[in-house]
C-alpha cells in the first residue's frame, strides 16, 4: 500500500508539474487555398481606447465589406499584449486567422516563420501596388529585398505634446527643438510636484522606439550591416544613456516613470503633473482622458540639430500596424480582396480618421480630417525624418532584451543608483549575449 | 504512470471467466473471488475516463516538450517544428552552463525560486494552521471570519494580482499611502514592483492569495481529531500549547505531508502571480523560473532552450516530491509502529 501510494503521489505530481512544460505544436495542416469562399477570419488589433471601441468603428465597414462582396467577416479585436503570443500559436499549430493585424515592427521576425504570404508583385498588384503608399511605411513591412510580409494599415510618427498653460506659466514661449534646448526647458518646468516630462520606464517597446532614434542620431543602428546584433557600440550606449540621464542626470522625468507601462505618462500628462510627453498620435487618448484639444499642442521630436531630417536628424521611428494574410489560409481569393477593401483610398479615410492616425495610402491623406496641427506634424515627420525600426528576423528579441536593459537602468536610476557609461555598457553586454546565436 | 496499468491490468473484466474455469470446486472461492475482482477493478474503470484526459492534456504535452528540448527551434522552424535541427544535449549544456550567460541567469532564477518557495510555503502553512486552530473553538462571528478568510482563495488570480500590482505603485499606490505618507516609515516612497524590493512585494502576494488553501485543509484535518484526546490531555494538566505540539500536530501528519507538498508544487510553478505583476520582464529580484522560462522561450524565441529548462525543472520537482515522499513515508511508518 505504500508502494502504491507513492506512485499515486508521484503520478499528481507529474499532473501538477505539466503545467509549466512547454506547450505542445504541431505540422501546419496546409489548408485548402479555396475551402471557404464565403467566410474570413480577421484579428484586429486595439486601436481604439477600448475593444468595444475597436468593434464599434470595424463593424460598420466590414458590413459594407459583406454588403459588396457577400463575404463575412469574423472580427475578434485582440489586446496588444495578446497579439504576438496568438499569432506564434496560430504559427504553430497552422490554426489561424485568414487576415490580421500585425505590429510593423514584427514585420521581419514573422516573415522568418513564413507563416504569413508573401505580398510578390502579383499580389501587390491586386491592391494597386507599392507606389500607393508613403515610402517609409512601406520600408516596416519585411526584411529589405525579400517580398514584403504584410501591407501598411495604419501608420504612426512620434512627436512632442506639450501642455499650453504649463509652458506659459514656466514663460517658455515655444516648444524645444534640440535636446539641450529640452533639458533646459525642463528643468524650468520641473518642480513643486511637476515634471516636465513624462516616459514609460517599464514599457519595453516604447523604451526601444525612444533609444532607436536617439541611435540613429548617434550614427548606431543595433545591428550591423549583417543583421548581427551590436548593442554595445559607443553611439548606442551614448543614445540610452542620454534617455536614462533624462532622470538620473537631469531629473526632468519623475522617478516615478520607472514603473510605468500602462500609459500612466499620458494620464499624467492629461491631469497637468507632467508638462511634455513624447509620443504617437495621443489625441484619442488625451480626449478620453478628458483633455481638451486646445490645452495642449503638438511639435517635432527633437533632434541635436533642430532640424529633422534624414540620417543623423532622424527623429521618429516608422510606427504603425500592418495588415497581412495567413499563408494557411482557406480563402486566399477573399482574403486578398478584404486587402484592398481596407487599403482602398475611401477605407483609409474612414479608418485612420477615426483612430487618429495618418493613412499609409497617399491619396487617402487629403481629407480634412488630417488637416489638423497633430497629424500635419505625424505626417510630416512620416514623410521626411522617420525611419524604421531594424529589418531583421531578430528583431522581436531585440525589443525584449533591450528594453529590458532600458528598463533596469531606469530602476537603477529611479532608486538613486549613479547611471554611468560603463554600468549602460555592461546591461546592454548582457542584453547582446541573451539573443539568439546568428 | 505505467504501475498503475499494470496494476489494474490483473483486475480487469475479462480475467474474470479464467478465475471461474480455474476454481470450479470449491464452493467459497468463486462467489467471493468474483465480487472481491469487482470491487478491486471497479476503481480503475471508472478511473479510466480520467487517466485517458490525463494522457491526453498532460503526458503528451510533456512528451512534445521534451522532444523540442533536443532541438534548435527559432521562429525559423515554428510553422513545422518537427523538421527543426536536432541539437542533441547542445540545450542542455548551454542552460546548465554557470560560466554561460543562459545557465548564469537560469540558475540566479531557480535559487531565487528557491527561497521564493521556501518562505511562501513556510508562511502558508503557519498562518493557515495558526488560524485553523484558533478558529477550533466555538465562539460568535467564527462562520464569519472562516468565510472572510477564504475570500483570497475564491477571488480571480488575474483580477486580484491587477489589485495587489495597484497597491503596490510606488507614486499613488495604497502601500506607499500607508507606509511613507501616513506611518513615515520610510524616507522616500520605495519602488515595490522594481528592483529588490519585488522578491517582498511577490512574497506577500503569493502568502495572502495561497494561506487560505492552507488554512482549509488544515481545518478539514482538524475535524478528524477525536475530543477525547483533547480531555484526556486536559485531564493530564496539558496546557494549550502542549496539546497543538502533542495532539494536533501529530494527528495533522498525514494532511501536512499533503499540503506541503501540493503548495510546494503550486509556489514553484506560480507563472500568474509574478507575471501579472510585473510583466514579462519580470525583475532579477523576482525572476522566478516559470516566468525565466517564459521569457526564453516566449520573449527571445527559442523555445528549444525554454524546453529544456521545463524539462529540467520538471526533473528536479520529480526528483524532490520522490524524496519528500520517501522521507515521510518513512517517518510516518516509523512513527505508527
Amino acid at each position: 500500500m505504500r508502494r502504491f501510494r507513492a506512485v499515486a503521489g508521484a503520478a499528481v505530481a507529474a499532473a501538477l508539474l505539466a503545467t509549466t512544460t512547454a506547450c505542445g505544436g504541431g505540422s501546419p495542416t496546409g489548408g485548402d487555398a479555396d475551402a471557404s469562399p464565403r467566410t474570413l477570419t480577421y484579428w484586429a488589433s486595439n486601436q481604439g481606447p477600448n475593444l468595444e471601441a475597436d468593434r464599434k468603428v470595424l463593424e460598420p465597414e466590414l458590413r459594407k465589406f459583406e454588403e459588396r462582396t457577400g463575404i463575412t467577416v469574423e472580427l475578434e479585436v485582440v489586446p496588444w499584449p495578446d497579439l504576438l503570443n496568438r499569432i506564434m500559436a496560430a504559427t504553430t499549430s497552422g490554426q489561424g486567422p485568414d487576415v490580421l493585424n500585425i505590429g510593423n515592427t514584427w514585420s521581419s521576425s514573422l516573415q522568418a516563420t513564413g507563416a504569413l504570404l508573401p505580398w510578390d508583385e502579383g499580389n501587390l498588384a491586386r491592391i494597386g501596388g507599392r507606389e500607393r503608399f508613403v515610402e517609409a511605411a512601406f520600408a516596416s513591412t519585411g526584411t529589405a529585398g525579400r517580398a514584403p510580409a504584410a501591407v501598411p494599415l495604419y501608420s504612426m510618427a512620434y512627436a512632442l505634446y506639450y501642455n499650453k498653460k504649463m509652458f506659459a506659466d514656466a514663460g517658455v514661449t515655444r516648444p524645444p527643438a534640440t535636446w539641450d534646448e529640452l533639458v533646459a526647458t525642463g528643468k524650468r518646468l520641473s518642480g513643486n510636484g511637476r515634471w516636465a516630462l513624462g516616459a514609460e520606464g517599464s514599457n519595453l517597446s516604447n523604451n526601444i522606439h525612444q533609444v532607436f532614434v536617439l541611435g540613429k542620431q548617434h550614427g548606431a543602428d543595433f545591428f550591423d550591416a549583417q543583421g548581427r546584433p551590436d548593442f554595445t557600440s559607443d553611439g548606442a550606449v551614448a543614445a540610452v544613456k542620454q534617455y536614462v540621464d533624462l532622470m538620473a542626470t537631469h531629473r526632468i522625468v519623475a522617478p516615478g516613470n520607472a514603473e510605468y507601462a500602462q500609459n500612466q505618462s499620458l494620464s499624467d500628462f492629461a491631469k497637468g503633473r507632467t508638462a511634455m510627453v513624447l509620443w504617437q498620435a495621443a489625441a484619442t487618448t488625451f480626449a478620453s482622458q478628458g483633455m481638451d484639444d486646445n490645452e495642449w499642442g503638438v511639435a517635432p521630436a527633437p533632434v541635436r540639430s533642430g532640424a529633422p531630417g534624414r540620417g543623423r536628424n532622424v527623429n521618429s521611428m516608422v510606427s504603425g500596424v500592418n495588415l497581412a494574410v495567413f499563408e494557411n489560409t482557406d480563402n486566399l481569393d477573399g482574403a486578398l480582396e478584404f486587402v484592398e477593401f481596407m487599403t482602398s483610398d475611401e477605407e483609409q479615410r474612414i479608418l485612420c480618421g477615426r483612430y487618429g492616425s495618418v493613412p499609409p495610402v497617399k491619396a487617402a491623406q487629403d481629407g480634412p480630417a488630417f488637416d489638423r496641427p497633430e497629424l500635419r506634424v505625424l505626417r510630416d515627420t512620416l514623410a521626411t525624418s522617420a525611419a524604421p525600426l531594424p529589418q531583421v528576423p531578430s528583431e522581436s528579441q531585440f525589443e525584449t532584451v533591450v528594453g529590458t536593459a532600458v528598463k533596469n537602468l531606469f530602476a537603477a536610476a529611479a532608486s538613486g543608483d549613479a547611471v554611468t557609461t560603463e554600468s549602460v555598457r555592461a546591461e546592454l553586454d548582457k542584453a547582446q549575449r541573451q539573443m539568439p546565436r546568428q | 504512470m505505467t504501475p498503475v496499468k499494470t496494476t489494474t491490468t490483473p483486475h480487469a473484466p475479462t480475467a474474470v471467466p479464467a478465475a471461474r474455469t480455474r476454481a470450479p470446486g470449491t464452493a467459497r472461492g468463486p462467489r467471493r473471488r468474483p465480487g472481491l475482482l469487482r470491487r478491486t477493478a471497479l476503481p480503475y474503470v471508472l478511473l479510466l475516463p480520467a487517466l485517458a484526459l490525463e494522457v491526453l492534456v498532460h503526458l503528451l504535452p510533456i512528451v512534445m516538450g521534451v522532444l523540442m528540448s533536443f532541438k534548435e527551434l527559432t521562429q525559423f522552424h515554428l510553422r513545422d517544428w518537427g523538421a527543426a535541427p536536432w541539437r542533441g544535449l547542445g540545450n542542455f549544456t548551454a542552460v546548465l552552463d554557470p560560466g554561460a550567460p543562459a545557465g548564469e541567469a537560469l540558475l540566479r532564477s531557480f535559487l531565487t525560486t528557491c527561497l521564493f518557495t521556501v518562505a511562501s510555503v513556510g508562511l502558508c502553512w503557519l498562518l493557515g494552521t495558526a488560524a485553523a486552530v484558533f478558529l477550533q473553538e466555538a465562539f460568535r462571528g467564527r462562520a464569519l471570519l472562516r468565510a472572510l478568510f477564504l475570500v483570497p482563495y475564491a477571488l480571480p488570480v488575474y483580477a486580484a494580482v491587477i489589485t495587489w500590482a495597484f497597491m503596490f505603485q510606488r507614486d499613488d499606490g495604497l502601500v506607499n499611502h500607508v507606509l511613507h505618507d501616513q506611518l513615515g516609515l520610510t524616507g522616500s516612497p520605495p519602488f515595490w514592483l522594481l528592483g529588490d524590493n519585488s522578491f517582498w512585494a511577490l512574497l506577500v502576494v503569493s502568502v495572502w492569495k495561497g494561506w487560505p488553501f492552507a488554512f482549509l485543509v488544515v481545518m478539514a484535518g482538524l475535524q478528524n481529531v477525536p475530543r477525547e484526546l483533547y480531555e484526556a490531555g486536559a485531564l493530564d494538566g496539558a496546557g494549550t500549547w502542549r496539546q497543538i505540539r502533542a495532539i494536533t500536530l501529530p494527528s495533522l501528519r498525514p494532511v501536512n505531508q499533503v499540503l506541503v507538498l501540493v503548495l510546494f508544487l503550486w509556489t514553484f510553478n506560480d507563472f500568474n502571480t509574478p507575471f501579472v505583476l510585473f510583466g514579462k520582464a519580470a525583475p532579477e529580484a523576482a525572476d522566478l523560473v516559470s516566468v525565466h522560462i517564459h521569457q526564453s522561450s516566449f520573449a527571445t524565441w527559442n523555445f528549444g532552450a525554454g524546453a529544456a529548462m521545463s524539462v529540467l525543472l520538471l526533473c528536479f520537482l520529480l526528483l524532490v516530491t520522490g524524496v519528500y515522499l520517501f522521507l515521510t513515508s518513512r517517518g510516518r511508518k516509523a512513527a505508527d509502529a
